[in-house]
């Protein structure tokens, strides 16, 4: 058996094999790994008795769960009007020039992808930047800078 | 009228609410559902649906196993409330999921709670175990539990967030049958949105005349506002309903308020001229909390852009006039605004959107045509030029 392949089967038994369980099983795999690979898929659809045309479907579905290779650490900058005025566009340019990376893309060391989001439910507090699950408010680029660069440490 | 509008503190004041729960424990549930229904609470989601008649009719439903759901999936854009009251005062949201299930018959509750909140998790996983061992202290068979969102804004849709939580691609189901009767897994559901629990509790600890005294006929109580965008005071506050969208932007505005986005970006725009004579509740504009701010420097063709790329990423592709239909308006008003349409597409467009009221299967297509209209009705010329 494969690491994934275990991990899969560890969290099938923590969760439970029926549907009800797809989407924590997929959420956990999304945490460890960032992405769902086919074989992460293959392997859930046969934990779960289902097929993996359906595993696939499901996961599609949510913009959280990616199906292509992202990088370690998920950086995400809301999009939405209020974020938008506040300078949102800025923040992603310092970060585009300091990762030498495009909005969608993933460095090469594959520590960082930065993508964009949809209202993050900030708005009052803009713009924001989620990288993983942490939450950094009323960001400055200068700000944003020394938080990646915190991330980049860590490796 | 008097002009100042009134702020009231029911959802974030302190309250002890084991003691709350404990009284209520000792009432019928009819009691209970009565108290709710008197006081005129609605659905703070933004639907508005009578929340004691929900609990009323999922109570009637003969079933074994029922659930309640609080519905934390707040992804409507200029909505950020119930990540604060979640924050808070999570006791309260989970007492509000207790009383519920008492009323309904219910021994299992969930909190959906979207991903973009996954910070909190820890906080809440905390506060629930508490919770859950203080119910089973009182041989109350209740239980919480969290599932967490992946990131789509359709599944904050009711039936949605159900298909969600069971394992599958988060489509809204077709209505009737409604929760109460087939909702989670098919058994008897109350779902209600994080504010609106928490009122419920706040209701049965104050006994139901004093939310009804607060508010019009139609929108009782207070209601959180997120108030974002052009404003220097930007953030959430608990006020009493009634209020005009004159006296909200006297509160808020920064004195060069051009237009207030009204319930998010499903809602509706409201200029300037409209202000004094709009109420901001159930009889006017609805809003599920959701003031976005703009002043006269801003674009309203940006605006409206930003919302129309917001749908068409997030409609979910189940139905052909919301997956098309927002595809379509977004590619007009960029047409009409780069001078490949003539200023006349924008009727067809509009044409385009009453359809997509009509037709659409859930609330997101059906109200793509409420910015749409309104800001186009209201900025014409700023679509065009």
């Amino acid at each position: 058996m494969t690491t994934i392949q275990e991990f899969v089967k560890d969290q099938a038994e923590k969760h439970g094999r029926d549907r009800t369980s797809l989407m924590p099983i997929l959420q956990a795999v999304i945490h460890s790994e960032r992405y769902l690979s086919e074989e992460a898929m293959v392997a859930i659809a046969k934990e779960l008795d289902l097929s993996t045309a359906d595993v696939f479907g499901t996961a599609s579905f949510y913009t959280f769960m990616d199906t292509v290779p992202r990088g370690k650490n998920i950086i995400r900058i809301c999009k939405t009007i209020t974020c938008h005025m506040k300078g949102k566009d800025e923040i992603i340019e310092t970060l585009e020039d300091m990762l030498k990376i495009k909005i969608g893309g993933t460095t090469s060391d594959g520590l960082f992808s930065l993508l964009q989001a949809n209202c993050l439910g900030w708005c009052h507090k803009g713009p924001v930047m989620l990288i993983n699950d942490e939450v950094y408010p009323e960001i400055t680029s200068p700000q944003a800078v020394e938080v990646v660069r915190e991330y980049l440490k860590k490796g | 009228m008097e002009n100042k509008i009134k702020k009231v503190d029911l959802i974030f004041g302190k309250v002890d609410h084991l003691s709350v729960l404990d009284k209520s424990f000792q009432r019928s549930q009819d009691e209970i559902i009565l108290d709710v229904i008197d006081s005129g609470l609605r659905g703070r989601g933004g639907a508005g649906f009578p929340t004691g008649l929900k609990w009323k009719f999922a109570k009637n439903e003969d079933s074994e196993q029922k659930y309640v759901i609080c519905n934390a999936d707040e992804g409507e854009p200029g909505t950020f409330k119930d990540r604060e009251i979640l924050t808070q005062v999570p006791e309260k949201v989970l007492s509000g999921m207790a009383l519920c299930g008492y009323c309904i018959g219910a021994s299992e509750g969930y909190i959906y709670l979207r991903a973009e909140y996954n910070f909190l998790l820890p906080m809440l996983h905390e506060k629930i175990n508490r919770f859950n061992s203080d119910m089973r202290e009182r041989n109350i068979e209740f239980a919480v539990y969290v599932r967490s969102g992946s990131g789509a804004y359709v599944c904050g849709e009711e039936t949605a967030l159900m298909e969600s939580m069971e394992g599958k691609r988060g489509e809204p189901r077709n209505k009737p049958p409604f929760p109460t009767s087939r909702g989670y897994l098919g058994k008897p559901t109350s779902i209600n949105n994080v504010e609106t629990l928490v009122f419920a509790l706040m209701i049965a600890h104050h006994g139901p005349q004093e939310f009804r005294d607060m508010g019009t006929f139609d929108s009782r109580g207070s209601k959180v506002f997120s108030v974002s965008g052009d404003t220097p005071n930007a953030g959430i506050y608990e006020l009493e309903l009634g209020m005009t969208l004159e006296q909200f932007v006297n509160e808020f505005g920064d004195g060069d308020t051009k237009a207030v986005q009204v319930g998010g970006a499903s809602g509706f725009c409201v200029a300037r001229k409209h202000f004094k004579d709009t109420l901001i509740g159930f009889e006017g504009i609805p809003t599920g909390g959701s003031m976005m701010i703009f002043n006269s420097s801003r674009s309203m063709y940006n605006i409206l852009h930003d919302y129309l790329e917001f749908f068409e990423e997030e409609s979910c592709g189940q139905c052909t006039p919301c997956r098309v239909g927002c595809q379509q308006l977004l590619k007009g008003v960029e047409s009409v605004k780069k001078g490949s349409k003539p200023p006349s597409y924008l009727e067809e467009l509009q044409k385009l959107s009453e359809t997509m009221k009509i037709a659409s299967k859930c609330g997101l297509g059906q109200s793509v045509p409420n910015p749409f209209n309104s800001i186009i009705n209201n900025f014409r010329e700023e679509i065009i030029y």
